[in-house]
């Protein structure tokens, strides 16, 4: 965790806001099981903090316990005083038991007035489904409208777990763009999870890359460079980051780059078998 | 209106008791505590039971005993996660209502109507009846409006609630202490058997047409009346005991909604006004 501290100045030259929630050497033991090992995360004003890590890595569990809806083993969170958050989940399912206009589950905790709600729907782009039946919202309407009612609540701090989960290609894009902008408008700290690695590095300030511990932590161009990264999602993945870096023992690669560029991502993703490559590239 | 009339008197009690159960029914119905809410009203026998033999009230009985297979139920259900909830259920149920039986059947000296708490005797409650349930009634549904937003957010996600702020296990408590005060009111319409069924089928008839939590609530409520009244209507005329009776009835209006009436509506007044247009 000491790592974290250390590299928050690598991040995209943005100023170190202040610390708006904060854990400290989180570990959670759930039946046998060690689901968090040690972890440190602190989420500062203003930035975008991406939360990766494989499948089963205790992102959801971190989160759950930074919210305190969960008690950690051991370690200690701080909040800052009066930190307002709004926490859009992971996988929620839409029951179609449950009769709810998109009007009335933004204001499913508390009363607003019908003006704000608007407002927050507008922002997220969605303010024509005011009155429609949740049911009947598609995946990415489904997150926009989850995402407006975290908004409603004017948070400092919004907590975002798989926010493209259900959400096509296309939409994926725009509302990683989407929670940039909100991130400018609102001047709030952003902790967001994914476990998918493309789109979320190019709209992150900083990375903690999650596996039980915290494997490696930074900017999204020096964690890809870790070779704790590297280990945990392999060369490929770190290849399709565009950030990770070709061994030394690549340097005849870049003929290979001269080529075709295409054939470059692929050269640096395979190591060192980059000897053939020429021969490859001279078929079509 | 006339209380001395049996008739009327199981009227105002079946309705007080329906204008209660269609809200709180809803509740179940999205929760998905159908089974919960039927162990909970199995349990009441043994309440009665337990009512008799330390000669307290039988309400109080009722709402205790509930209230405690409930407890053991939720605390159960997390220590002993090999168990599943349905078969826990299954067991809590069925034993309870055994041991109220055999409780009751010990008891030589005490002469009960079975069949009665069973499955109600609506048309026998007196003027005191009536006092219990709407004072009852009032109390719960006063209860509910309190924990309705908390209780309403924790059944869309409870993570969700409790991330912003909403306490989760007191709004869950209390709805249980409702469900258990509505038991011990509405058994004296349709008896502990039948109790779960004006919980369910009111709130189920009226989902469809429902677009909002608070318009399903409503909406349940007046499908329950109804019931009540069809019910009892249909009890005084062929001469059937009153309980299933009204169930019966609730089951009927429950199928009813499911025809495409709104559709049939549309097509209707569609046929009229094209009509109109060609005169």
């Amino acid at each position: 965790m000491a790592g974290i501290h250390g590299r928050a100045h690598d991040g995209r030259g943005e100023s170190a806001g202040e610390i708006l929630i904060e854990g400290r050497d989180i570990s959670l033991t759930l039946g046998r099981v060690p689901m968090l090992e040690d972890v440190g995360i602190a989420v500062r004003d203003g930035e975008i903090l991406s939360l990766i890590g494989p499948n089963g890595a205790g992102k959801t569990s971190l989160v759950r316990v930074l919210l305190g809806l969960l008690a950690p083993t051991s370690g200690t969170i701080h909040r800052r005083r009066g930190l307002s958050v709004g926490y859009v989940p992971q996988r929620l399912a839409i029951d179609p038991v449950l009769p709810l206009s998109v009007k009335r589950l933004m204001t499913l905790t508390a009363r607003r007035p019908v003006a704000a709600v608007r407002a927050a729907l507008a922002e997220t782009g969605v303010a024509a489904l005011v009155d429609a039946p949740v049911q009947t919202l598609s995946g990415g309407e489904f997150q926009r409208v989850l995402l407006a009612r975290a908004l409603l609540r004017e948070p400092q701090l919004l907590v975002l777990d798989e926010p493209v989960q259900g959400v096509d290609f296309a939409g994926e894009a725009a509302l990683y763009e989407l929670i940039g902008a909100i991130r400018e408008r609102h001047r709030c700290g952003v902790l967001m999870v994914s476990h998918d690695l493309h789109t979320v590095m190019a709209a992150t300030d900083r990375v903690i890359c999650l596996n039980r511990h915290v494997c490696c932590a930074g900017g999204p161009a020096s964690v890809g460079r870790d070779p704790a990264f590297v280990r945990l999602f392999g060369p490929r993945a770190a290849a399709a980051l565009g950030v990770y870096a070709h061994h030394h023992d690549h340097a005849h690669d870049l003929a290979g780059g001269v080529v075709g560029p295409a054939d470059d991502a692929g050269g640096s993703a395979h190591g060192g078998d980059a000897a053939p490559r020429p021969e490859i590239d001279g078929e079509p | 209106m006339n209380l001395d009339d049996f008739v009327v008197r199981a009227l105002v009690a079946g309705l007080g008791v329906a204008v209660v159960t269609g809200p709180l029914g809803c509740f179940i119905v999205w929760r998905r505590m159908a089974y919960f809410g039927d162990t909970m009203a199995h349990s009441a026998l043994l309440g009665i039971a337990l009512g008799f033999l330390l000669s307290i009230d039988l309400t109080l009985g009722i709402v205790g005993v509930t209230i405690t297979i409930a407890c053991l139920l939720l605390l159960l259900q997390r220590r002993r996660p090999w168990l599943s909830p349905d078969t826990l259920l299954g067991i809590l149920s069925h034993a309870s209502l055994s041991f109220g039986l055999v409780a009751i059947g010990l008891m030589a000296w005490l002469r009960v109507d079975l069949l009665g708490y069973l499955f109600g005797d609506v048309l026998a409650v007196t003027k005191a009846d009536i006092a219990i349930i709407y004072a009852g009634g009032a109390a719960t549904l006063a209860g509910l409006a309190f924990v309705w937003r908390p209780l309403l957010a924790v059944t869309f996600h409870e993570d969700l609630a409790r991330a912003e702020g909403v306490a989760a296990a007191p709004a869950q408590f209390a709805f249980m202490i409702l469900i258990a005060v509505v038991i011990a009111l509405a058994m004296k319409v349709v008896g502990i058997l039948l109790i779960t069924s004006l919980l369910i089928i009111p709130a189920a008839a009226a989902r469809r047409y429902a677009t909002t939590p608070e318009g399903m609530a409503v909406l349940a409520a007046i499908a329950g009346c109804l019931a009540v009244g069809l019910g009892l209507f249909a009890s005084l005329r062929f001469d059937t005991p009153s309980g299933p009776s009204i169930v019966v009835a609730a089951a009927v209006i429950f199928s009813f909604g499911l025809l495409p009436l709104l559709h049939w509506w549309r097509a209707l007044t569609r046929r009229l006004f094209r009509g109109r247009n060609v005169r």
